[in-house]
């Protein structure tokens, strides 16, 4: 499903992304582990195109299509979604107006007000989100833990191929993690794929791991099982320093 | 490079012009005799007559304001300050003259009466052309005609109430506005009397290198209740055209009085605008405000808070384009205790307009426990335009709670592409983000003028140079 081939991309003069190499097949879940500033974040940004970083080597494919040429929304369009680490507040835009425009520019057909309503309530109750977020302006006076839910309520709704989480359990209280972590497990099947970010094995939790990758300064320097989530927790990054 | 735009604002409803079909025209400029000739044809009482000359005199005497906008494109003597067109005031739309209708036709006035308004009146150049109220109303004591009609019915209470919120000496255009007034709405509010339905007073100047100065005087009496709304264009000449009108709105104790105004005027107006609300013991006036056309604005509704526990409450809204100066804002004077306001303002500037936040918030020594708090914020769309805040606080009474929060700005391009990565296209992206910006303010509008700002906010992706 997605290819990346020894990408490279700056930041201005700063080459930030050195020579990535992943391969996600259909159905997969893949964890990313790395510290903070490996490049972990900007990866997900390049994968959608983020315009503050330029691709200076490598490819990147999605269902064999060459992604680079395309712009954010036309990939986004294709069946990418980013849960961001940090979700913009955008005054005057309610949460339910952004997730309809949003679900009528994906799927491409118009959308029955009322039916989408009723079925973004029962997605809000499963997140336990209030009703009256439906209405409030996105992400704007939200708490950390709210934003995040309100990222995995865009997943559910939108309902991609692949999705990116970053750092979606990060800054959250252990009831929090376990509701996002079901959210989570309630989109994954046979025919989506997940790379999931993140430092805690807790989100992992009702996901199968298919394969882990340890990310360090700016490329994947190991990559094996979900045997490796519980080999960082224990001795650190310390150890594949010296890989890279 | 890819660049974005917010278009302009559609202006082709408005710049249909009509040809000049007018029955009178005053000469050009301002003397006593045009002032004499201006007075007999409107068969003014013999004080409008002499009130007129006043304000002549103190207009002759002050000089133009030193600061705002630069206005020496305004030569008053290549003015025409009355334009009387040829059509009798009627009650009934088949009977105003076919071109005039279709200009109010086109500006879904007589569809937006049958639909949503208890009473509308419709100003075409310096005189009223239509009017009408619904019987219901009539009935409750409620009056709403233009100024003429109430110089003749109402003497006494134009008499009593006349610029005495606007003195022709507080500046020199609301002199000029007593020397030359013509058009414009009287609306009384008996005590008591809720107008559940909104009234609407539309004002279209047709006439080249004409000005329009038409005054609003509302009295709403104690614990009654009214919206009134007011909208104003005029097609684009390649001359200069003034609008100097005036608003004076009497809100008694306990009464609620609702004003919104949508001013939409060609790119050749010099919108120089007075407008004031004296309001009392618990009353509260608010203000609604859309300023989007003119080539220089300079608009700053007053309320002057006068019983104890009076409010205020101002929502505005600005648009400034290609060669527009718009200067808006404004102002509250805190003039008894316990006194409360509110001020909250959104404006844009694109492809070169410069907009100006400005406004005034003086709490009096009589005024302890006065409660103010303002919000204005900016968006600018390119490295073009132009955006200023000028807050000015004068603080006298006690225990004076006051907030004030200015934010200039630009689209956010993280917010951008937040939109964009869950497939919305850019110029969609933008243009939600634009519309998010004055959504506070656009569902505070009458439902027809915020449809159409949401109309005008209409984004186009040019392709790559």
């Amino acid at each position: 499903m997605l290819e990346i081939k020894n990408l490279h991309a700056a930041a201005g003069d700063k080459e930030i992304l050195r020579g990535v190499n992943l391969s996600v097949g259909r159905g997969e879940v893949h964890v990313i582990l790395g510290p903070n500033g490996s490049g972990k974040s900007t990866l997900m940004n390049v994968i959608l195109g983020h315009p503050k970083y330029q691709i200076t080597g490598g490819e990147i494919f999605f269902d064999g299509e060459d992604l680079t040429a395309l712009k954010t929304f036309e990939r986004a369009r294709r069946g990418i979604f980013l849960s961001f680490q940090n979700p913009e507040e955008i005054p005057g835009i309610t949460v339910e107006n952004m997730l309809r425009t949003a679900k009528q520019s994906v799927t491409g057909e118009k959308i029955k007000i009322l039916q989408f309503h009723k079925e973004l309530l029962a997605l809000m109750k499963d997140l336990q989100i209030s009703a009256e977020y439906a209405n409030r302006y996105m992400n704007v006076g939200f708490s950390g833990g709210e934003k995040k839910r309100n990222e995995i309520l865009q997943l559910l709704t939108l309902q991609p191929k692949l999705a990116l989480l970053d750092e979606t359990d990060s800054g959250l209280d252990v009831d929090a993690v376990e509701i996002v972590s079901a959210g989570v497990a309630k989109f994954h099947n046979e025919k989506n794929s997940c790379i999931i970010i993140t430092h805690n094995a807790q989100i992992l939790k009702h996901l199968p791991v298919n394969r882990a990758h340890i990310f360090l300064n700016g490329r994947i320097v190991r990559s094996g099982g979900a045997e490796l989530v519980g080999e960082v927790s224990e001795k650190g990054y310390a150890p594949f320093e010296v890989e890279s | 490079m890819k660049k974005n735009y917010i278009q302009d604002i559609e202006r082709a409803l408005y710049d249909v012009r009509d040809a000049d079909k007018s029955i009178y025209k005053s000469d050009a400029g301002l003397t006593e005799e045009i002032i004499r000739d201006i007075s007999a044809r409107k068969n003014d009482p013999p004080w409008m007559l002499e009130f007129r000359l006043k304000s002549l005199e103190v207009y002759k005497k002050i000089s133009l304001p030193t600061w705002g906008p630069d206005i020496s494109a305004l030569n008053m003597d290549e003015i025409v300050t009355y334009v009387k067109p040829n059509a009798k005031q009627v009650d009934d739309w088949s009977q105003v003259p076919d071109e005039i209708k279709k200009t109010f036709d086109r500006l879904g006035i007589p569809e937006a009466e049958k639909k949503s308004l208890a009473g509308v009146g419709a100003q075409y150049d310096s005189e009223v052309v239509y009017h009408s109220i619904q019987k219901r109303l009539t009935d409750l004591g409620v009056v709403y005609t233009d100024m003429e009609t109430a110089l003749v019915e109402h003497e006494d209470i134009v008499r009593e109430y006349f610029m005495t919120l606007v003195p022709p000496k507080d500046h020199k255009f609301a002199a000029l506005h007593g020397a030359v007034w013509s058009g414009g709405s009287f609306v009384y509010v008996p005590a008591g009397v809720d107008v559940k339905i909104p009234l609407q007073s539309y004002f279209r100047l047709n006439a080249a290198g004409a000005g329009q100065f038409e005054h609003t005087l509302i009295i709403v009496e104690p614990n009654a209740k009214l919206h009134f709304i007011e909208g104003c264009s005029a097609p684009r000449y390649n001359v200069t055209n003034l609008h100097a009108g005036c608003v004076e709105l009497f809100v008694k104790e306990g009464a609620r009085l609702r004003y919104s105004t949508i001013e939409n005027w060609s790119r050749n107006m010099m919108n120089l605008n007075t407008k004031r609300a004296l309001v009392e013991k618990n009353a509260l006036v608010e203000w609604v405000s859309g300023s989007f056309g003119s080539h220089v604005s300079m608009l700053y509704p007053c309320s002057v808070l006068h019983g104890e526990g009076a409010r205020a409450e101002f929502t505005g809204v600005t648009f400034a384009g290609k060669g527009q100066n718009l200067d808006t804002g404004a102002i509250v004077i805190h003039a008894a205790p316990k006194t409360s306001a509110n001020i909250n303002t959104r404006t844009i500037s694109k492809s070169g307009g410069a907009a100006t936040y400005r406004s005034a918030v003086k709490v009096t020594k009589n005024a302890p426990f006065a409660k103010c708090s303002v919000n204005c914020e900016s968006l600018m769309l390119d490295d073009k335009s132009r955006s200023d805040t000028l807050p000015v606080m004068d603080i006298e009474g006690d225990e004076a709670d006051i907030g004030h929060e200015a934010k200039i700005g630009r689209i956010s391009e993280e917010a951008v592409f937040y939109l964009m990565a869950r497939g919305i296209s850019e110029e969609e992206a933008r243009a939600m983000i634009v519309r998010g910006f004055v959504e506070p303010i656009a569902k505070e509008l009458p439902l027809e003028y915020a449809v159409e700002m949401n109309n005008l906010i209409n984004l186009e992706l040019e392709g790559q140079l």
